[in-house]
């Protein structure tokens, strides 16, 4: 217990606490002119209305995914199953680069869009991508297990009830997988709000537009204005702790109903 | 309901688990499948509720043929060995879920659900524990919910997958003799599946023992017990020894020894003599088979002992727990009721 608090307050207290100590130093007047300054604002809102909307996307897939997996016996299923985890290995700059190259007017998948008038790359389209590409794995990763130990006999114990394949679907998976798909929906959502690698590259970086706050840090950083770039990370930080907060007790509620790991 | 299982055979890629099984079960009876694993007793009960389809033959509900109807169609009531029940529902929203999913048409109003859904928790011994969930339960408690949920749809029979396997023997025993009284009281036609024969003979009005996806015998507990119609039957129930004899002139021999007379259709040759451990009599040294005492253990109020009647061959044979004997002495005994089977 002990260590376990030491450790804790070493590695992930600590950092934050430097944090909030320096952003503090400008008083509060100075923090709230920083913090709803409109360059920043608009960075806060793309990345966590990105971020929200590419986490809402990898559930649907992921769960799909995970399902596939699980479920199904197919040639290559070990290799796809090793490839899910791919975005967690690969440099996040790598991801990026690939992304643009793909989604861009003139590349392979961009270039089907481009004469629709629809740009991915360079727009908050493409931050959505990016922010898809990494946090899939988090949200396969959590329902699988879940989905593993939610036994076959359910199913048929809801069809010998009469249940058809649909109301099976979505009135007995479904909510037995709940818990795992917030967990996976909020890793999947810290993962989108703190990434920058990938980003940075297919966003185009257009303030107001398609500029993420992590990349506002930077620019503030160059500018040597480290109180400011210290101003977004703290809000940025209250803002994701409230989210996965919420999160958190939602699952902690649903665990105590439905009795996971028992 | 009547359900008549006609000459079904059943593959799993390739492998054989049923080979030609037939088997009318009567309606209002509690049946129990028995046999060893891998005898293809749960597969039987899956291709009756529908959950597997039968490679050939057919299985009918009433006269109607059932083999080309879905799971849903069936209206069968199926408890699993592990429960099965759904974790993110209470216990009362797991009995009426049978009841939510119809179709509006013949989906009884929501206070006519609940109304019945709390009679049969009523039934199931289970009031006032609607609104728990199923991981606040113990073993034994989830298996009754699951029976009342299984209940709640009026099914037209009743399957259940080794229902007690999953839980301890205390546990078991109640539930046995509570499934009983139930099943009298509902009036369910009921298969149940079963490697417990304790369980199925105390339980059941007629079993069926199957062995390597073949039925051995149907019969009452008692005719399973007293006449068993194969040496398959006569091991798999119950106690058993049997030895190796001779018949000449319909007079049953074991070395020099006679033993009575061969009222079957044996006659002459040798055959296989079996007999159950209680129904032997205990004879003057020297006036029955002879064999000295192998190793001797306490079962309930008896002592059984096993005798070594020479050349490998052992017996086993009750006697009184208070009877003193001497490790090595030599007993002989008479069986009293026995079964011949021809030889090999």
């Amino acid at each position: 217990m002990g260590f376990t608090l030491a450790y804790f307050s070493l590695i992930i207290m600590l950092p934050l606490l430097a944090l909030a100590i320096r952003s503090a130093g400008l008083g509060p007047m100075g923090f709230w002119a920083a913090a709803t300054d409109p360059r920043v604002l608009g960075a806060l809102r793309v990345s966590f209305v990105t971020a929200l909307i590419a986490a809402a996307i990898n559930v649907v897939f992921g769960t799909l995914i995970a399902w596939v997996l699980v479920r199904y016996r197919f040639p290559g299923r070990r290799i796809f199953d090793a490839i899910i985890d791919l975005p967690f290995a690969l440099p996040t700059a790598v991801a990026g680069i690939a992304l643009t190259a793909i989604y861009a007017p003139n590349g392979v998948v961009g270039s089907l869009f481009a004469p629709l008038g629809w740009r991915i790359a360079y727009t908050p389209a493409g931050i959505v991508i990016a922010m898809v590409f990494i946090g899939l794995p988090f949200v396969v990763r959590t329902i699988q297990p879940i989905l593993e130990e939610v036994s076959h006999e359910v199913e048929e114990a809801s069809a010998t009830l009469g249940a058809s394949r649909f109301q099976t679907i979505t009135r007995v998976l479904l909510p037995s997988l709940t818990p795992a798909i917030l967990t996976g929906f909020a890793l999947a959502f810290a993962r989108g709000v703190g990434e920058y690698g990938s980003i940075i590259f297919i966003a185009g970086n257009i303030p107001f537009v398609s500029e993420i706050a992590p990349l506002l840090i930077y620019i503030r950083l160059q500018e040597f204005n480290y109180v400011g770039a210290t101003v977004i990370a703290t809000v940025m930080l209250l803002i994701s702790f409230a989210l996965l907060f919420a999160i958190n007790l939602i699952q902690a509620w649903s665990r105590r109903r439905y009795g996971y790991g028992h | 309901m009547d359900v008549r299982v006609t000459n079904v055979r059943k593959e799993f890629d390739r492998f054989p688990a049923l080979h030609d099984v037939s088997l009318d079960i009567h309606s209002g009876e509690l049946i129990a499948l028995l046999g060893p694993s891998g005898s293809g007793k749960t597969t039987l009960l899956r291709l009756i509720a529908g959950l597997e389809m039968p490679t050939t033959g057919r299985i009918f509900f009433g006269d109607t043929d059932a083999s080309e109807w879905t799971v849903q169609q069936r209206n069968i009531g199926f408890v699993f060995q592990h429960y099965a029940l759904f974790r993110h529902m209470t216990i009362l929203e797991n009995v009426s879920f049978g009841l939510k999913v119809r179709p509006r048409s013949t989906r009884p109003p929501a206070g006519e659900i609940r109304r019945r859904a709390l009679e049969l928790l009523d039934l199931v011994q289970l009031s006032g524990l609607e609104k728990r969930y199923p991981n606040q339960l113990s073993g034994g408690q989830r298996q009754r919910v699951a029976l009342a949920r299984a209940l709640a749809i009026e099914p037209a029979v009743l399957l259940l997958d080794e229902p007690f396997g999953a839980l301890d023997a205390q546990v078991r025993r109640e539930l046995r003799k509570w499934l009983r009284e139930i099943h009298d009281r509902t009036g369910h036609t009921t298969v149940f599946v079963t490697h417990d024969q304790e369980e199925a003979l105390e339980l059941s009005d007629r079993l069926c023992v199957m062995s390597q996806g073949h039925v051995e015998q149907v019969g009452t507990p008692d005719t399973i017990y007293d006449q068993p119609s194969s040496p398959f039957v006569f091991g798999f129930i119950g106690e058993s020894s049997q030895l190796p004899v001779t018949l000449v002139d319909g007079e049953i021999r074991h070395g020099n020894t006679a033993i009575g007379q061969s009222s079957g259709p044996l006659t002459a040759g040798p055959a296989r003599l079996f007999f159950r451990p209680h129904d032997v009599d205990i004879v003057e040294p020297g006036a029955g088979l002879t064999g000295t005492v192998h190793s001797s253990r306490r079962v309930g109020g008896t002592r059984r002992v096993e005798l070594d009647l020479g050349a490998g061959q052992l017996a086993e044979i009750d006697l009184p727990f208070d009877q003193a004997f001497s490790q090595s002495a030599a007993i002989s005994f008479r069986p009293r009721r026995w079964q011949l089977f021809s030889a090999g």
